[in-house]
């Protein structure tokens, strides 16, 4: 597979997986959020200082529909961490030959 | 495991803070020898896959989930200094879904990119240095490195609460609980970690930075010949 084909596929496994895969998650608590509540220290918990953020809790605020909001949210924050990271790894790259061999 | 503001006092989130921005300086440093014109953009996708796996909690009983934190996956496709920024930067896209305190960055940092990839890179190289560097050991090796590296942030996130928790409780029962549920998501993490790296291995093994060694012992015997 060339490389470009490759990065294509990845990348669009991620947008798959944030977009349409992501609205079939448990709802669950994580392990974290459910030994707090368990123990009792999830009221120490502080409301987000971004709860209000367009993007709060994987959604996209105006969007009505759950899939649509969360998979919208999902797929524009792989585009942004790929936009901060793609771009982060871009300027520490060494230019020239790829590094393969050391 | 993103924890949210609140949690921890300011002596522990500062202090986590500190530990944390001194890693990512390293790594900043350590990573421009893992990246290159190709692998660069490798690893921009790596995190952006990192931040989609990390919004599939699966259900791991007794009404509770986990998700991926991705240390090890990452460390093993791109390097681990690399690995760590992955997660940093997931963990910084993150805040504007309102998901891991903005204060706690530092805390989530130190549990979820420096000891996942600590723990989860420093098992995969220990069991890639005893056996041989294939794809099936690679794939095996990231299981456990991934599996071993959730409980071990559980213990370090104890550790935290022990200095500087809010929550004045007995320490016995809350190590308990974070390691017990987190052996189990440990479970899960490899998996994704395991079907991830070797599907990758497969496809483009080139690519990936755990399997460079795989062909050193018959490159290392050309240049013997030519007397340098």
């Amino acid at each position: 597979m060339s490389t470009k084909r490759f990065f294509a596929v990845f990348l669009l496994v991620a947008v798959v997986v944030a977009g349409l895969l992501s609205f079939y998650a448990s709802s669950h608590p994580d392990g974290l959020t459910k030994v707090a509540e368990d123990k009792g220290f999830i009221s120490q918990e502080k409301e987000h200082t971004l709860k209000d953020s367009p993007l709060s809790d994987y959604g996209v605020r105006g969007v009505g529909d759950e899939r649509l909001s969360g998979g919208l949210a999902g797929v524009i924050g792989v585009g942004l961490t790929l936009a901060v990271g793609g771009g982060l790894f871009w300027v520490l790259r060494r230019r020239g030959a790829p590094a393969g061999r050391r | 495991m993103h924890v949210p503001d609140g949690f921890f006092d300011a002596p522990v989130s500062v202090g986590a803070g500190v530990v944390a921005a001194a890693g990512l300086g390293l790594c900043l440093r350590g990573a421009r020898r893992e990246l290159d014109d190709r692998t660069a953009p490798l690893a921009g996708l790596v995190a952006a896959f990192v931040f989609a796996a990390q919004m599939i909690n699966f259900p791991i009983g007794a009404g509770t989930s986990g998700h991926l934190m991705g240390g090890a996956l990452a460390a093993v496709l791109v390097g681990p200094y690399t690995g760590v920024l992955c997660i940093a930067v997931v963990l910084l896209v993150q805040i504007l879904f309102a998901d891991g305190g903005i204060t706690a960055y530092g805390i989530n940092v130190t549990l979820m990119a420096l000891v996942g990839v600590l723990v989860g890179y420093g098992v995969f190289r220990l069991v890639t240095a005893v056996l041989p560097t294939r794809r099936s050991t690679v794939t095996a090796a990231s299981f456990l490195g991934a599996a071993l590296s959730v409980p071990a942030s559980a213990l370090v996130f104890v550790g935290l609460f022990a200095i500087g928790g809010t929550t004045d409780l007995s320490l016995g029962a809350v190590a308990a609980a974070m390691v017990g549920v987190h052996l189990l998501i440990g479970l899960g993490e490899g998996l994704i970690t395991a079907v991830t790296v070797g599907g990758v291995a497969a496809v483009r093994p080139d690519l990936v930075y755990g399997l460079r060694d795989a062909g050193r012992p018959l490159e290392i015997r050309k240049p013997q010949t030519t007397g340098a």
